[in-house]
């Protein structure tokens, strides 16, 4: 059984269709990347993962357990966030609120969760720092350790290195593949670097509003989309 | 020091006093989290439909409180779902209901002749305004809004600070947005009295402002907006007492001071540290 099953799904934003044909799984412990140029329907997919959209046609199953809130997310940053007066502590431990639910407060497991998480991603020694005074990469860590908080299963990351510099997100991607080795948490991420995609993941599925490809990463590698685009190609879907 | 002992001979200024203080402490704790989720105008909008169903309730001689408070709540739902909408934009929405509701008032007020109620009251505050029913009735809704503040604290906060990750880990979200919005109904009804319809709105706004110039944690942004509205509602109304100004008006203008002096400081610390 599957973590996440889509069968036939197609999403639609505001009435108009945005992506169809989805059939992919996602197992246990894959690293899956998905890949496409803005528009492609990368977020909406995304949305759709999270519950938060429902799909217009077909369906996305959660099986082995796995509810769609224990998804953990680390989101892009709003412009909200950017001068959002908040403390490390703050923000990691919010990612135990579904799990605490309506009780007041949080409990000392709750606190217990969020300082092991931050232990885990070296951020410990920053807890009382105000999180808009981090660095982009620092940041990314935190919110790391919030969506962890939230999950020990699926990580959904929604364009994490934007805006990080080339050694600051060789940094991160390193980080997101030790967590997927040391720990086995299932990680989906959502990038437009595909040479990082190919270089880390060990799925990946291509969109271009339809669903170009769906495999392992070797398979790929070797497919017709991925010699193309690896190659620095633009719309593959158009020139054939 | 005599000034405030005097003050306190009074009943109907205790009454004021109490209330106020209970008033400014969940202003100024709703508004952080109000100005943070960019819902300031969420306050002036309800001040403004308060200050209609006030002069309402006024001509057909009903109590003020009860009158208003379910329609500055039914307001609050409008303004939210508004918000959400995307055929007319939240601000342009905000100013849409402050105006119709300005006008409707206005209107009301005068068709009515012989009216005993005093527009300088309902727009600038008067601290006569509190009867001792209306006090019992304040003071428990603002310890009721207190308390659902503390309760749902890190929900309201995970409301404000990341709305999509809140949702996508299962929090109801859409719940937390009414709770903000009828809270701060309650708190804008509950102040309007003393406050006034024009400045009630700053009681949400200031203390949160001037808080975020020197906090960097939020609880920490939380607990200094509480206090800084508390003292300044305190000193506003001394003020207003010993120089006989409408209150309102004086508890906005320390408030603005406090924000000053307080952004100075900011200023003077950046300098320093770069």
């Amino acid at each position: 059984m599957a973590l996440i099953t889509c069968r036939d799904a197609a999403f639609a934003y505001e009435g108009r269709v945005v992506v169809t044909g989805l059939n992919f799984d996602v197992q246990q412990g894959n690293y899956l990347c998905i890949v496409g140029e803005n528009g492609s329907g990368k977020t909406t997919l995304m949305k759709g993962l999270l519950g938060l959209m429902q799909p217009k046609s077909g369906k996305i199953e959660t099986g082995d357990g796995l509810k769609s809130t224990q998804i953990g997310y680390l989101p892009q940053q709003t412009s909200a966030q950017k001068d959002f007066p908040a403390s490390v502590y703050e923000v990691v431990i919010s990612g135990r609120l579904g799990s605490r639910g309506i009780l007041p407060f949080y409990s000392k497991l709750d606190k217990q969760i969020a300082l092991e998480n931050m232990e885990k991603l070296g951020i410990l020694p920053l807890r009382k720092k105000s999180f808009r005074e981090l660095s982009g990469g620092q940041q990314q860590r935190v919110l790391l350790s919030r969506a962890l908080c939230a999950t020990e299963k699926v990580l959904l990351l929604d364009e994490p290195v934007s805006g990080l510099d080339p050694i600051v997100t060789a940094e991160f991607y390193s980080t997101i593949r030790a967590l997927s080795r040391d720990t086995g948490i299932t990680i989906i991420m959502i990038s437009h670097d595909i040479r990082a995609a190919v270089e880390y993941a060990s799925h990946i599925l291509h969109l271009q509003n339809r669903q170009i490809f769906f495999g392992t990463t070797e398979d790929y590698v070797q497919s017709e989309a991925g010699q193309y685009f690896l190659k620095g190609g633009d719309h593959y879907a158009s020139d054939h | 020091m005599p000034l405030i002992i005097e003050m306190f001979s009074f009943s109907f200024l205790v009454r004021a006093i109490v209330v106020g203080l209970l008033v400014s402490l969940c202003a100024a704790l709703l508004g952080v989290n109000l100005v943070l989720k960019r819902y300031a105008m969420i306050g002036t909008g309800l001040s403004h439909v308060g200050f209609a169903a006030m002069v309402i309730a006024g001509v057909i001689d009903f109590a003020p409180v009860p009158f208003s408070l379910p329609v500055v709540v039914a307001a609050a739902f409008l303004l939210l779902r508004m918000n959400e909408s995307s055929k007319i934009k939240g601000d342009s929405a905000v100013a849409l209901v402050s105006t119709s509701s300005m006008a409707i008032g206005v209107i009301v007020m005068g068709m009515t002749t012989g009216i005993t109620l005093h527009i300088c009251n309902v727009m600038f505050g008067s601290i006569f305004a509190m009867t001792q029913s209306d006090m019992y009735i304040s003071v428990a809704l603002s310890v009721v809004v207190i308390c659902l503040f503390v309760l749902f604290y890190k929900q309201l906060f995970a409301v404000t600070y990341d709305e999509s990750f809140a949702k996508a880990t299962g929090t109801k979200v859409e719940i937390y947005k009414s709770l903000l919005a009828i809270l701060t109904a309650v708190t804008v009804v509950l102040g309007m009295r003393m406050m006034g319809a024009l400045l009630i709105a700053s009681l949400t706004i200031f203390p949160a402002l001037s808080a975020m110039r020197l906090c960097k944690r939020f609880l920490s942004v939380v607990i200094t907006s509480a206090v800084i509205s508390v003292v300044c509602f305190f000193v506003g109304m001394v003020l207003s007492f010993g120089l006989d100004l409408p209150p309102g008006a004086c508890i906005v203008g320390v408030n603005l001071i406090v924000f000053t002096v307080f952004s100075g400081i900011a200023f003077v610390r950046k300098k320093g540290i770069a």
